[in-house]
């Protein structure tokens, strides 16, 4: 067996203090393999949310140990999370986050542009990645002009465009229809089976948590089971 | 790190151009701001040296002694005795500390030369009134004895009267018509520089006393005297000697009171200095309330935005921007839009002055201090202001900042 990709131990998250603390994450363990498809499922406030923002380094544990190839992020500084966000995640959220008045091809280049890459390389990798997602005839939209199912595969060339190895999804087709929500798992499932990107994706709907190999389900901050689909959804 | 200084710049200008409005707006509060106290205070240094020039023509520690009461002259009463020559030979004679002495006579009418004219004040005066309020000849000469004691029509002309006069030509030996009188031109009065409107110094032609008492006016009254004073005697001293010396002459019982007045040119300067001194800080006071609203706009509008910036910032620490490198871009577009705004601010106060100095009958002055201050003042507001909340959204956690409402 490989080595794990993220291996987390006892994590737990404590929001707010005193009598109106709230424990979010109850000692979660679990590990995951480099070109994993995970679904993440179960009940609001179960905690999963705050596992993915924990795995992206957008937020930090409240104790436990969260080993990335073998690292202790748990003990990273602020700017070296963000360098590691940088490099090696990319992430897809429900409302899709995109720049407001900023055309497509600007969002996408934005990840290239802290990496310092040249005007021209980030040029061409953003069409590329808008290629991907079959948007290259929308590059100079901005999100304002764009369908809900345009933003988020526009989201999406953003999060690849770094050739990420995680790709984070926190309920990617929440706000979409099922044909919509449909397309972009079949986005996600492409990029996990030709590139072997990782991909981690919370979803209330089981119809789209099919489409992983793996589901998670959690309980109150605690990892109810694993399951192991024995046969992917194929798109 | 030059670099990333570019990108930074190309990040900031290109969020400055896609918020169109909220740049507008946070430029107009430092336009406002700069633009009205740099013109303002520039005015208000344009009257303050107006003024300061308008007493320095007045001449040096110079009594002006009037018939009268002086400003206040109330309650009717007999028209107050006008001077003779005999008083003016009095003082000189009698009062210890006196330079000069000069009697003058004020009238006014038009000058003629061939087609030209002009409308100017005529002064009937002598040689001790020039020197007194140290006039310079600029061409020809002052009168002689002679012409004095005569009463000639000689005359000196002031810059303005010559100018609109004569054009190339030397004016001296040529004759003028004042009124009806023909009157040689025997010099000309160097320029008292650029006096302004009403005020105009050079406005005037110099003739001797006796000309103007007898052809022009018809009388032998005297309007005002005019005393230098020896910079080593008190002041005050002689104006009690010249108070004590007209009082007898005018037989003035004890307990009457004086019918005429004394203006000590250096009093009066010292109460238009301080006029001026208020005026300005008046203005200053003004213009800061200016920078201030200007400053509280530019505030509101940092901080109504910066909802939609913590989520902007959000979603650039989410996708691997360090805190630093956002804040960098914060700071840059402060600063852009800070300087603009100022150097706008600046360029219409410039044109403001430019344009309002004449209309008010002030001289231009640039006064670079201000100018610094103001710039300096607004572009820290908007600095500080677009800064530090960004600061604060790049300190907390990427998800928090996503999740901002």
């Amino acid at each position: 067996m490989m080595a794990p990709l993220i291996a987390l131990r006892g994590i737990t998250k404590t929001f707010g203090a005193g009598p109106a603390a709230f424990q979010a994450l109850r000692g979660i363990n679990l590990e995951i393999q480099p070109g994993d498809f995970m679904a993440v499922m179960g009940p609001s406030g179960s905690g999963k949310s705050t596992m993915m923002n924990i795995l992206g380094c957008l937020d930090v544990p409240t104790s436990g140990t969260y080993l990335f190839k073998g690292h202790h992020v748990e003990q990273l500084t602020r700017d070296e999370r963000a360098l590691l966000r940088r490099r090696y995640f990319g992430f897809v959220f429900q409302g899709y986050n995109l720049l407001a008045r900023t055309s497509a091809l600007e969002n996408v280049e934005l990840p290239l542009l802290y990496r310092g890459e040249a005007k021209k390389v980030r040029q061409e990798a953003a069409l590329a990645a808008l290629r991907r997602v079959g948007l290259e005839d929308w590059a100079r939209h901005t999100p304002a002009e764009l369908s809900g199912g345009q933003q988020q595969r526009v989201a999406i060339a953003r999060a690849i465009v770094t050739e990420p190895e995680v790709l984070l999804a926190d309920e990617p087709t929440g706000n979409l229809d099922t044909e919509r929500s449909r397309e972009i798992m079949q986005l996600l499932e492409r990029f996990n089976r030709d590139a072997g990107i990782t991909v981690l994706m919370v979803t209330h709907e089981a119809d789209m948590a099919a489409f992983a190999r793996t589901t998670i389900k959690f309980r109150d901050g605690l990892v109810e089971s694993i399951e192991n689909h024995k046969q992917p959804v194929d798109a | 790190m030059i670099a990333m200084l570019l990108t930074t710049l190309g990040l900031a200008m290109r969020e400055i151009r896609r918020h169109l409005m909220r740049s507008f707006l946070t430029v107009l509060g430092i336009i406002i701001g700069v633009g009205s106290v740099v013109t303002m205070v520039t005015l208000g240094n344009g009257t303050t040296a107006a003024v300061q020039q308008q007493i320095s023509s007045l001449g040096a520690n110079i009594l002006q002694i009037r018939p009268g009461q002086g400003f206040g002259r109330g309650g009717g009463g007999t028209q107050p005795q006008p001077f003779e020559a005999d008083d003016v030979a009095a003082i000189r004679q009698q009062v210890a500390g006196v330079v000069r002495v000069a009697p003058q006579v004020q009238s006014s009418g038009l000058a003629v030369r061939n087609a030209a004219n002009w409308s100017t004040s005529i002064y009937g005066t002598t040689n001790e009134y020039v020197k007194a309020q140290s006039w310079s000849i600029d061409q020809g000469r002052i009168f002689t004895p002679q012409e004095e004691q005569a009463g000639k029509t000689v005359c000196l002309v002031g810059a303005t009267v010559l100018r609109n006069l004569f054009r190339a030509e030397s004016p001296i030996g040529q004759r003028i018509r004042i009124r009806d009188l023909s009157c040689e031109v025997v010099g000309t009065l160097k320029s008292r520089g650029s006096s302004f409107g009403p005020g105009d110094q050079d406005d005037v032609v110099i003739m001797p006393v006796k000309a103007v008492q007898r052809r022009i006016i018809g009388n032998q009254k005297v309007n005002m005297i005019l005393v230098s004073v020896d910079p080593a005697y008190n002041s005050d001293a002689v104006q009690t000697s010249i108070k004590s010396l007209l009082r007898e002459r005018r037989g003035l019982g004890p307990n009457k009171a004086d019918d005429f007045n004394i203006f000590d040119t250096r009093q009066i300067s010292e109460t238009l200095q301080s006029t001026t001194q208020a005026l300005t800080a008046l203005l200053g006071a003004v213009a800061a309330v200016s920078l201030l609203v200007g400053g509280i706009g530019i505030m509101n509008i940092m901080l109504v935005s910066v909802t939609e910036r913590t989520r902007e910032i959000g979603i650039r620490l989410a996708i691997g921007a360090l805190g630093r490198e956002v804040l960098l871009q914060f700071l840059v577009e402060a600063v852009v839009l800070a300087s603009l705004g100022g150097i706008i601010g600046l360029a219409i106060a410039l044109a403001a002055s430019v344009l309002l100095s004449p209309m008010l009958q002030v001289p231009f002055l640039f006064d670079p201090t201000i100018n610094a201050v103001a710039f300096l003042f607004s572009a820290a507001i908007g600095v500080l202001f677009g800064y530090f909340p960004a600061r604060r959204a790049a300190r907390l956690n990427p998800i928090d900042a996503l999740r901002h409402e």
